[in-house]
């Protein structure tokens, strides 16, 4: 009895139905056949958001492959910022020996590993991943310091929340333990780029309620959605409204 | 011996009987199903299996949410018994010995300390808030020995609140441990309800803040504890795994050639003992595990000539609920069963 994973997933969730991987297969059939359909009927559905009338949005659908495909949206805009700020002259003029140069490499390597994670193991749910997004940086001057670390340190941050405010919605335990894996080395990274910008401001108040119970401050997908279409171009912002 | 009475008779005491098994209808199904394959002198015995399944008291059933969360108060018990012996408690005026210490860290890095100590200390009283009261009555603080020796005192970390190496060495091992055990207690907080959903979030919330505090220990202890800006130091160059123990990277590369001190921390970056009951799909590799969701990254991703370090430091990796209790008692005196 202990071996089989669907006694244990009831005894942690006595209300859910019986059969659920069975459904959450057909699920998965159901996701990969339609996606692209989906995301067209869902698009103008929401009503909860500003621009969720513009069929341009992203939607990125609903049940896991939402969240999978949450995750991959904010995996591209991170990869495509550590991309970008290689050709810029902050970048540029680091020495190959200097930490800040040491840990852009190992952030983008990183976060470029992540994006090509998510297309692959949604392909293999098997679902349909959302288009190649366009990002707009033109708010980032890649030419200074102080405007790419300020980025970065956003970026990381709010990857940091996002995963923790979307775990919830995830029912299989595998895709628990990925989201898990991956947010505990965003939260490194965003300790050190916070270093970076001040040093030991890896925990403050800003990200942590240190004052209280210091747990970090998770956000809601619509909420972390906001701020990352301020960095998606038009016809590339994101709809999350699926996932609840 | 009478199942059914035995269960009425559990009912009243404890209403949720049922529901401590998979589900009353389940329950029945699996009593009935014994009394027509078993003989009925073997059924006793497969009824106590499901007794100790119900009420999670072996190591062969999953842990409960409240399983979780007890595991998880025990281990931040740990760490702020272990900060605050080395800096004295949140608020408290610092003894000599405290004080001495502490300056022997810089000003950014001893205020980082304070701002992790605050957090454990918070962690603990978020955690005890959460559970039933006295579900993990509030240990002695000599139930630890923090140099490892088992209650000698004098153990592989010897000197850890004088020297501010081992000190550092010490906390690394103790966040890195927490980060792997919080991904590994993970999934048994999986809930659809909206209580359950916080609690899951909550655990996440306090999942990342250690993964926060791995980091900045590990920036400090490649800059060493004097240093005042910490973070402008880079990680000796390179791909050299044996680099990573005296000169770590903020993240987990490869198993960092065994962690701080490798003849005791090379198990916090191994792979985990799979319980049984662990959920589909789900294992415990070493942290330096390339393979995700069953794809080789380092293998598919070739084509982007990325060194290998990178895919193993792009994920970090969890560990079962036993493997982290054998090491956490790694810090318990002799005879003591805190950690089981």
């Amino acid at each position: 009895m202990s071996k089989n994973p669907q006694a244990i997933k009831e005894e942690a969730e006595f209300t859910k139905p019986l059969l659920v991987p069975i459904k959450r297969r057909s699920f998965f059939m159901y996701a990969g056949a339609t996606a692209g359909a989906t995301a067209l009927l869902l698009s103008g559905c929401d009503d909860d958001d500003n621009n969720s009338s513009d069929p341009a949005m992203v939607n990125v659908g609903s049940g896991d492959v939402g969240v999978l495909n949450y995750a991959y949206a904010l995996e591209q805009l991170e990869a495509a910022f550590y991309t970008k700020l290689r050709d810029g002259a902050y970048y540029k003029g680091l020495t190959a020996t200097s930490a800040e140069k040491q840990i852009l490499d190992d952030l983008y390597y990183h976060e470029v590993i992540h994006r090509e994670f998510f297309k692959a193991a949604i392909t293999a749910a098997p679902a349909t991943p959302i288009k190649d997004l366009t990002p707009d940086f033109s708010t980032i001057n890649f030419d200074n310091k102080a405007s790419v670390l300020g980025a970065a340190k956003a970026f990381e941050d709010l990857g940091v929340a996002a995963y923790n405010g979307a775990g919830k919605y995830i029912t299989t335990p595998l895709y628990l333990v990925i989201a898990g894996k991956i947010v505990s080395v965003e939260a490194r990274h965003a300790a050190l780029i916070r270093d970076l910008v001040t040093e030991g401001s890896f925990v403050d108040s800003d990200v942590v309620t240190i004052a209280t119970s210091s747990i970090e401050i998770s956000k809601e997908p619509s909420v972390v959605a906001m701020t990352a279409n301020t960095y998606l171009a038009a016809g590339s912002k994101i709809d999350v409204s699926g996932i609840k | 011996m009478n199942i059914f009475q035995i269960l009425s008779e559990l009912e009243k005491v404890d209403p949720e009987v049922y529901e401590r098994f998979d589900s009353r209808r389940r329950v029945f199904k699996h009593i009935s199903g014994l009394g027509k394959n078993l003989a009925a002198a073997a059924v006793p015995l497969a009824f106590t299996a499901i007794f100790n399944k119900a009420y999670g008291q072996t190591s062969t059933s999953a842990p409960s949410a409240t399983d979780v969360l007890a595991f998880a108060l025990k281990l931040e018990y740990l760490e702020s018994y272990f900060y605050n012996a080395g800096l004295g408690a949140p608020g408290a005026t610092a003894t000599a010995a405290q004080t001495t210490f502490r300056n022997l860290f810089s000003a950014t890095n001893l205020s980082s300390l304070d701002k992790i100590r605050l957090d454990e200390s918070n962690h603990v009283k978020a955690l005890v808030a959460a559970l039933p009261a006295n579900t993990v009555p509030v240990p002695a603080t000599n139930i630890f020995d923090f140099t490892g020796g088992k209650g000698s005192n004098a153990g592989p970390f010897a000197g850890v609140f004088v020297n501010p190496a081992i000190f550092l060495a010490v906390a690394q091992s103790l966040e890195d441990t927490g980060v792997r055990a919080y991904k590994g207690g993970a999934p048994y907080l999986m809930s659809t309800t909206t209580a359950g959903r916080s609690i899951l979030e909550t655990a996440l919330n306090i999942h990342s803040v250690e993964a926060r505090h791995a980091s900045r220990l590990r920036t400090m202890r490649r800059a060493g504890a004097s240093n005042n800006t910490a973070s402008a130091v880079a990680p000796t160059a390179g791909n050299n795994e044996s680099d990573r123990s005296a000169s770590p990277k903020s993240w987990v590369s490869f198993k960092d050639g065994g962690g701080a001190s490798p003849a005791q921390t090379a198990g916090i970056y191994g792979a985990g003992t799979s319980p049984s009951y662990t959920p589909a799909s789900i294992t415990f590799p070493a942290e330096d595990n390339v393979t995700q969701g069953g794809v080789n990254l380092q293998s598919a991703l070739a084509s982007l000539n990325f060194p290998a370090s990178a895919f193993s430091e792009a994920f970090d990796e969890p560990l079962p609920v036993p493997t982290v209790l054998s090491i956490a008692s790694t810090f318990t005196v002799t005879g003591n069963t805190f950690f089981g």
